[in-house]
Parts: C-alpha cells; sequence; structure tokens
C-alpha cells in the first residue's frame, strides 16, 4: 500500500526535488535581496557615498551630524586579512606539501583529522583564545598596552583558515597525476624537485583557489575578531594598534540600532560591502578551479 | 667480474645514499658530486620546513586545547552542566545555554536536512549538465562562502522582519538552516556519486523509475554517507555565534531544571540562550566571572563540537573499511 503510495506520488515528488535544488540559487538571492532591501533606504540618496568610502570618520550615533565613514573599518579589515594571509600562506601550503608529499600511510591520516579538528573549532572559541590567552602573552612579550589588536586578531585568522587553506591545497596537489611525479623520479628529481619544479606549476590554480578560499573565510569572520582585535575605530600605524573590522561593526552594533533608523540602514550597506567583498573573493576561486577542469578536458 | 647485485647488498646501497660515495666489495659504485650533494641538502631543508609548518600548526593547537581544560578543570562537574547561571552569571552552570543550543541545532537540522539531501539528489541524479545545473553549483558554492555575519543580516531582514517571526527560536534556527544547507548539499551529492552507476542501470534494467530507484536503491546505499555530511553540520551549528546573535538568542533567560518541562521548555516563538553566545557573553560583556567559568564553558562548547566531528570522522573510517563495492 506504502509502496502503491509513494510510486504514484512520482511526479509531485520530483517537482519537489527539483524545487529543493533550485533552493541554493533562491537564497543567494534571497539574501542580497533582503540585504539590499533594508540597506536601499539609505543609498538611495540619504548616504553620501563618497564620504562613506573616504572618511575614516565612524560616528553613527554623533549629534546632530552622525558620521558614516567606513575607510577605518576598511582598512582594519584589510589590513587584520592581509596580516593573517602573510601567516597562514606559507603555513598552509607547508603543510599541505607535508601532508600530501612527504607524509604517507597512517601518519597522513592523523594528520588530515587533527587538520579537519582545527577547523572544528568554533569561531567564537577562537575569540575566546585570542582574548583570554593570546592576548596576555602579547603583552608580556611586546609591552604593549592592550592585548587585544591587530597582531592578535592576525593569529587568530590565520590559524582559522589556515585548515581550508591545507585541505583545498591537498585536494590540489593530489589531484596531480602520478605520472607526472614518475616521470620526474625516472629524471633524476628530489622530492623537493618535484614539489616545486612539477607539482606547483601543475597545481598552481588549486593552491591560488585554495589561498583565495582562505582570503574569504578571513573577510568575512566575525565573532573571532570581534573579541580579539581589540574594537577601536582607527587606521592602524603599527602591528600592536587595536582596530575593528567591518564585520565586527556590524556585529556590536546591529543590537542596540534602532530598528529602521538611519544607523540600522548603514549597517546593512556595511553588509552589502563584505558580501560583494566576499562573492568576487569566492567567484574569483570558482574560477580559478574551473580553469583547471578545462585546462584538463582539453 | 660484473656479478648482479643481490638484494641485500642493493638495500645496503641505497641506506648508504647520504654517504657521498658508496663502495661495494672495495669497487666504486657510486659517488656523489656536489650537484648530488646540493640535492640532497635542499630535499632534507625542504622537509624539515614542511615538517616545521605542520607542527606549527598542530602543537599551540595541543598546547591551547590542554591549557583551556586545565583552566577550566575547577569548574567542570556534572552540577556545572544541569544548574542555570545566576547572580547575573557570575555563578552557576550551564544549563539554559546548552539547552538552547541542543534545540536551535535540532530545528536547523529538521529544516535544512530534508531540503539539503533532496538538492543533493537532484543535483546528482537528476541534473543535466548544462547551464541551469552550472547556475546552481555557482549558488552552492558561493552560499558556503557566504559570511555568517550575513546570514545574521539575512535572517533579520528576512526571518525576523519579513516573515514576521521576531527574534525567536524559529527565527535563529532557520537562518543557522539557511547556513548549513550548502554543505549538506555538497556531501548529499557526493555521497550519491559514490554509488556505482551499475546499481541505477540493475534497477531501471528491472522497470523501475527514476524515483524508486533512488528510494530503494540510491538512498539506502548511501545513507551513511550523507549522515556523515548531516552530523557535521551538527557540530557546525552547534558553534556559530554570529547568525543567532540578532536572530533569537537572548543573554539571559532561566529554565526550570527539572522535571519534563527542563527538557522542553520553549515554544517556536520564544527567544533562548545558546552556549556560544553564552560564552561571549561571559568572556566580554559581563564583569566579575570567575575566569574557570568562562574556561568551562569554553571546554563544553568544543568538547560537544569536537565530540560530534569525531562521529562523524569515525563513521567515515568505518564506511571505508567496510565499503562492499
Amino acid at each position: 500500500m506504502l509502496q502503491l503510495v509513494l510510486d504514484r506520488t512520482e511526479p509531485a515528488v520530483e517537482w519537489l526535488i527539483r524545487l529543493c535544488g533550485w533552493s541554493a540559487i533562491l537564497l543567494v538571492f534571497g539574501i542580497f535581496f533582503f540585504v539590499f532591501r533594508e540597506a536601499l533606504p539609505m543609498l538611495s540618496g540619504k548616504l553620501n557615498l563618497t564620504e562613506f568610502f573616504t572618511s575614516p570618520q565612524w560616528r553613527p550615533t554623533a549629534e546632530p551630524e552622525p558620521h558614516y565613514g567606513i575607510l577605518a573599518l576598511l582598512v582594519g579589515t584589510l589590513s587584520v586579512t592581509g596580516l593573517a594571509m602573510l601567516m597562514a600562506v606559507p603555513l598552509g601550503l607547508g603543510a599541505a606539501v607535508y601532508i600530501s608529499e612527504f607524509s604517507s600511510g597512517r601518519m597522513r591520516e592523523i594528520l588530515k583529522v587533527l587538520i579537519e579538528l582545527l577547523a572544528a573549532i568554533p569561531s567564537v572559541v577562537w575569540g575566546f583564545i585570542g582574548y583570554m590567552v593570546l592576548g596576555p602573552i602579547i603583552i608580556r612579550l611586546t609591552g604593549a598596552p592592550v592585548g587585544v589588536n591587530l597582531l592578535n586578531g592576525s593569529i587568530i585568522l590565520a590559524l582559522m583558515s589556515v585548515p581550508i587553506i591545507v585541505s583545498v591545497g591537498e585536494d590540489a596537489l593530489k589531484a596531480v597525476p602520478d605520472s607526472y611525479r614518475e616521470a620526474a623520479l625516472s629524471l633524476g628529481a628530489s622530492r623537493w624537485e618535484i614539489v616545486y619544479r612539477v607539482l606547483f606549476p601543475a597545481a598552481k590554480n588549486g593552491l591560488l583557489a585554495a589561498v583565495l578560499l582562505g582570503v574569504g573565510r578571513a573577510i568575512g569572520e566575525t565573532m573571532a575578531v570581534l573579541m580579539a582585535t581589540g574594537h577601536a575605530i582607527q587606521i592602524p600605524h603599527s602591528l600592536l594598534d587595536p582596530i575593528r573590522t567591518l564585520t565586527a561593526t556590524i556585529a556590536a552594533e546591529l543590537g542596540e540600532a534602532v530598528q529602521g533608523e538611519p544607523h540600522y540602514r548603514v549597517l546593512f550597506v556595511i553588509g552589502l560591502v563584505v558580501f560583494v567583498l566576499t562573492f568576487i573573493v569566492n567567484l574569483t576561486a570558482d574560477l580559478v578551479v574551473k580553469g583547471i577542469h578545462n585546462e584538463r578536458a582539453a | 667480474m660484473n656479478e648482479p647485485l643481490d638484494a641485500k647488498s642493493r638495500e645496503k646501497q641505497y641506506q648508504l645514499r647520504e654517504e657521498p660515495t658508496v663502495r661495494l666489495d672495495g669497487r666504486e659504485l657510486f659517488t656523489a658530486t656536489s650537484v648530488e650533494r646540493w640535492k640532497q641538502i635542499t630535499e632534507n631543508i625542504a622537509w624539515f620546513v614542511c615538517l616545521l609548518a605542520t607542527l606549527v600548526l598542530i602543537v599551540p593547537m595541543m598546547a591551547i586545547l590542554t591549557y583551556l581544560l586545565v583552566q577550566a578543570w575547577p569548574a567542570l562537574s556534572f552540577s556545572f552542566l544541569v544548574e542555570n547561571p545566576h547572580n547575573y552569571m557570575t555563578a552557576g552552570g550551564i544549563w539554559a545555554p546548552l539547552v538552547g543550543t541542543f534545540w536551535l541545532v535540532w530545528i536547523s537540522l529538521l529544516i535544512a536536512a530534508p531540503v539539503g539531501v533532496l538538492a543533493g539528489v537532484y543535483l546528482n541524479e537528476y541534473a543535466r549538465d548544462n547551464w541551469c545545473t552550472r547556475i546552481i553549483n555557482l549558488a552552492v558554492v558561493n552560499l558556503a562562502g557566504v559570511p555568517s555575519i550575513i546570514h545574521a543580516l539575512f535572517g533579520v531582514g528576512a526571518f525576523v522582519m519579513f516573515a514576521g517571526m521576531g527574534r525567536s527560536l524559529l527565527a535563529a534556527s532557520c537562518t543557522l538552516a539557511v547556513m548549513t544547507l550548502p554543505v549538506i548539499i555538497t556531501s548529499t551529492r557526493e555521497a550519491l556519486a559514490a554509488v556505482p552507476m551499475a546499481f541505477r542501470e540493475a534497477c531501471w534494467n528491472l522497470g523501475a523509475s527514476r524515483w524508486q530507484t533512488i528510494r530503494t536503491i540510491v538512498l539506502p546505499n548511501s545513507i551513511s554517507g550523507i549522515l556523515t555530511g548531516v552530523i557535521l553540520q551538527v557540530s557546525r551549528a552547534a558553534g556559530e555565534t554570529a547568525p543567532i546573535l540578532f536572530t533569537g538568542a537572548v543573554f539571559f533567560s532561566t529554565l526550570p531544571e527539572h522535571g519534563i518541562r527542563a527538557f522542553f521548555p520553549y515554544g517556536l516563538g520564544d527567544r533562548c540562550m545558546a552556549l556560544s553566545m553564552h560564552l561571549f557573553t561571559l568572556s566580554t560583556q559581563v564583569r566579575g566571572v570567575t575566569p574557570a567559568l568562562q574556561y568551562g564553558t569554553a571546554v563544553v562548547l568544543i568538547g560537544l563540537v569536537l565530540a560530534v566531528n569525531s562521529l562523524s570522522i569515525g563513521l567515515r573510517v568505518y564506511l571505508r573499511s567496510r565499503k562492499k563495492w
């Protein structure tokens, strides 16, 4: 009986499946639409876009003239991301090479699981580690007045974005056919020469995608940078200056902003900026990966 | 005089590779030139640097986790888990946040798992390779890359405001569901793709329709792989903070600690505490909290997430070991 019902409803089920399949498109547009919808009244006229992007003054609650300039926040996001990548890219690619080329068997599995667990630690816990553990260490080592600053935030961000660089990078190295390695070996190449002269050129797109995905993750990260970067609106001059990022601003102020007020809507505009930034980075990563497939097919 | 080298001396020769000259019975078999020595040195350096990079990632993580555990040790006890926070959150346990996280995760999973699995089925079983499918794939990839704070904004705009749910358990769960969806889709798809085509063909040959094949052959053969992906999402949803911050989580509420109401304390329209947000509140918003309480909360959250993750990894290893095809 149940069989019969299940079989009779096949057309309906197929439509349901199709609908679910399209849900991803729907949601991407939905996200853009709803964030845009809240931001729109501000975008259409009230917000001076030149000031928005070039002024470092972020005083959304100042009376009578609030200032909405995100330059300092944008520089904050870019500097913490850039610094994090300076640490994460060499570490991530080094670890990816080690796991994929220099280790084998059980060791490789263990390392992969450990990296996966590193990826599983929630961002709020990373923020907590930056705030409670790394902060005091930085104060003791450098004598900085506050431990939560640019350096702290970027170390935490680096640790958070490394797992994705390692796993995507390792996949890219593994995707290079073994015949390439064997050919190099037969010519007398050492393992390092294989990595440097054969694998890096062959897997460069995949490795680039790995780095870009890491960047995407770092730009969008919220809780960790909220807790670990010190939350001071300024353009940083040294590693030990506290900063604030775009994402942290949204997280810190959305709760206080009155719904429908300009301040609230400006936060959605910042959301749009973050969304577009990460969208571009992720799209580029995706196109780079697609580039590999096409090359392979050709 | 050129007898072939037997296996043992061959092995010896390899073992002696690091010496500049390899000799056998007084004959010089091989002398390393400067090029070869240089190769050996660079190889060793590269090996060491890569090992160092790996260790720099793993050793501090282990050290930090151990440190957290040591700091949290005074607070960890059974009553820490089952007591509500009290005295303005400076004492007591984490019962209310724990229950809140549990319900948030379950409801988000109830929403995301069916949609995600069916979407995976569509992409792997129905979709042809055309532009429409390519756009869906692009959408899934980009949805996975959307930052959590944007999900929060979307949740506020779509669920809290537009759908009129207000700040509630339901709105927060929906937001979490949207966030976990792309990964469920991707992992389901991979699990389905691992089922050999021959299984489907055999089933079609018996006259089964597409849906019958999926229902009776494809899904049962990939259910464990699908589960692995879904379980992984539980851990991700449990740890997220930003998406629930403005959609339904609340700084403080108490729950009954005893009886049946302790486990079903919420309606869908209520707001609830959550473990991840509780950790954020305890460490940055409230003064006078003993560190052990903060570390304890962090350790429980990490423990929860890692336990769920290990379950998923264990399941995957087990499945790989008993794969039938």
